[in-house]
């Protein structure tokens, strides 16, 4: 575990170097602690894969009672009562059709385009950070046979919906936005809609399965074709 | 009752002091470019410190009043005009119904704030009113400023009206230093990168905006190429792999997977955002008990600052 200055008012927690469910574990219970500690201090916190971004009023407290009040809060750290750990099921549309990618990453993978689908929805996924756009959360890990880098040219325009992978990542794309991840269907959930309650379906922490669905299915649930 | 936007200029959006506690569901902050100057406006009028603002990049505002109140233009030096007269900036001014107010470009700075007794009555998105035209939350639309908007504000008279003393007007100069607090991914940086860093001057270049800007200068070497994305705190200074630092304004992604060598200090961040290309910048370290003195001194500064009233 490490603590570092990050600005004026802020200190970022490290609590590992690589990506796993137990370090993401840990990120969520050092946030619960940190919350409780910091009280009316704390502005905004930010977790993220392995690490948590600790903002706080710099008029209230300073630089050196924050880094105590929080090395002291993570010192013993409950990882199983940490945060949500909610399970999600989201319906996926999987087809070329919904996925400008999913032939080329088929072939790419030297897999058909079935043994994607089963590969990318039989697998059970974390939420390891939510940001890049609101409500865009990085789920982890996509199986390794899969796994496809970033398009060399990002699209100017990925559809909302979108669900795509990058490397071992995968996400479901909120809004329509540029992106350069690899499309391989679409999803009918809203991600992230302002006027309801909970805006995400997801949190950090939870756990996410994808189950593919029918063309008629997915317009049944309010999915769109362009 | 509102001011109608006759002519919206270039980018003007509806600011508050910005929207905090969002950042989890990846919502970044917005809020004003240069709180200093937003701060004033808010106090001249006397109104609340987060009350809602506009702020006008680069100028070319024209607004027609619906409505009797009192405005004040701070921040960027521009011509303001009410029906065609100039009036003094850092001055609250009585408008009636019918007036036309028009705020041409800005010759020095170019972030502007208009504020209306009381502020602009916007609901607020997540707690706050400040618009992210990224992410289309907050203001009227989530958008900049059109033709034909309303901006709903309140019928106020007999307000105080009050100045700013013109020995206390900020000068926003084109070279400038900013202060820097060494951290994130500093010991990936060489003692000779850093020194680099710190000695060099850089100039804005033409990729600047609400979210970061892009600096042109000695190139700053990490040794690793990214890192597992983190959040990123304002300020915050990327180093990409072309080596051009990058500083993160207001509109920043929450989370990002650059090296970043340290964060610049917030009162020193509000002068580079007035700074359009070609203006230079060089970086100075400061440790954070340096910077929270600062911090502690301009907020003092501001709350003692006397604002004088006059009369018409």
């Amino acid at each position: 575990m490490q603590l570092r200055p990050a600005g004026e008012n802020a200190v970022i927690l490290y609590l590992g170097t690589a990506t796993s469910p137990e370090v993401s574990a840990q990120v969520q219970a050092a946030a619960e602690a940190v919350v409780q500690a910091l009280g009316d201090d704390l502005v905004d916190l930010v977790p993220s894969y392995a690490s948590l971004l600790v903002i706080y009023n710099p008029l209230t407290t300073d630089h050196l009672a924050v880094c105590q009040r929080v090395l002291d809060a993570v010192e013993v750290l409950d990882t199983s009562v940490a945060g949500s750990s909610a399970e999600v099921v989201l319906p996926v549309y999987y087809d070329p059709e919904a996925g400008a990618d999913l032939e080329q990453l088929a072939r790419r993978a030297e897999l058909s385009i079935d043994e994607v689908v089963a590969l990318h929805s039989q697998a059970e996924y974390r939420v390891y950070a939510i940001g890049f756009a609101p409500g865009f959360a990085y789920l982890g890990e996509v199986d390794e046979r899969i796994a496809t880098p970033r398009l060399s040219t990002p699209r100017q325009r990925v559809p909302r919906g979108a669900v795509a992978i990058a490397d071992r990542q995968t996400a479901v794309y909120p809004a329509v936005s540029p992106g350069g991840w690899n499309l391989i269907g679409r999803c009918p959930t809203r991600m992230f809609d302002p006027e309801a309650e909970p805006t995400m379906p997801v949190a950090v922490g939870d756990r996410v399965r994808f189950e593919a669905i029918s063309r008629e299915r997915y317009l049944e649930l309010g999915g769109e074709l362009e | 009752m509102s001011m109608a936007v006759v002519q919206p200029g270039l980018l003007s959006l509806l600011q508050d002091g910005g929207r905090f506690g969002q950042q989890r569901i990846g919502l970044t902050t917005g809020g004003p470019l240069d709180p200093e100057a937003f701060a004033l406006c808010n106090r001249l009028l006397g109104n609340d410190p987060n009350a809602t603002l506009l702020e006008v990049s680069f100028g070319g505002l024209v607004l027609q009043a619906n409505v009797d109140t009192c405005l004040c233009v701070t921040g960027a030096e521009l011509p303001l005009r009410i029906n065609g007269d100039d009036k003094p900036l850092w001055r609250v001014h009585a408008v009636k119904a019918g007036d036309e107010i028009a705020l041409d470009f800005a010759t020095s700075g170019c972030r502007s704030y208009i504020g209306v007794s009381e502020g602009f009555s916007v609901a607020p998105q997540f707690g706050s009113t400040s618009t992210v035209t990224r992410e289309k939350i907050g203001g009227l639309h989530g958008d900049k400023l059109q033709p034909g908007d309303l901006l709903p504000c309140r019928a106020v008279h007999n307000s105080t009206l009050r100045y700013l003393p013109e020995n206390c007007i900020p000068q926003y100069s084109r070279d400038i230093t900013l202060r820097v607090i060494p951290g994130y991914q500093q010991a990936h940086f060489s003692h000779l990168q850093q020194r680099r860093f710190f000695s060099s001057q850089y100039q804005v270049s033409d990729r600047c905006d609400r979210m970061g800007y892009r600096l042109e200068g000695a190139a700053i070497e990490c040794d690793i190429e990214g890192i597992l994305s983190e959040g990123i705190c304002f300020g915050a200074i990327q180093i990409p792999a072309d080596g051009q630092p990058i500083v993160l304004l207001n509109d920043r992604q929450t989370i990002g997977g650059y090296p970043k060598i340290g964060s610049a200090l917030s009162l020193d961040v509000a002068r580079l955002a007035q700074l359009t290309p070609g203006a230079r910048v060089s970086f100075e370290a400061v440790t954070p008990y340096g910077a929270h003195n600062a911090l502690h001194l301009a907020e003092y500064r501001l709350r003692r600052q006397p604002l004088p009233e006059y009369r018409e």
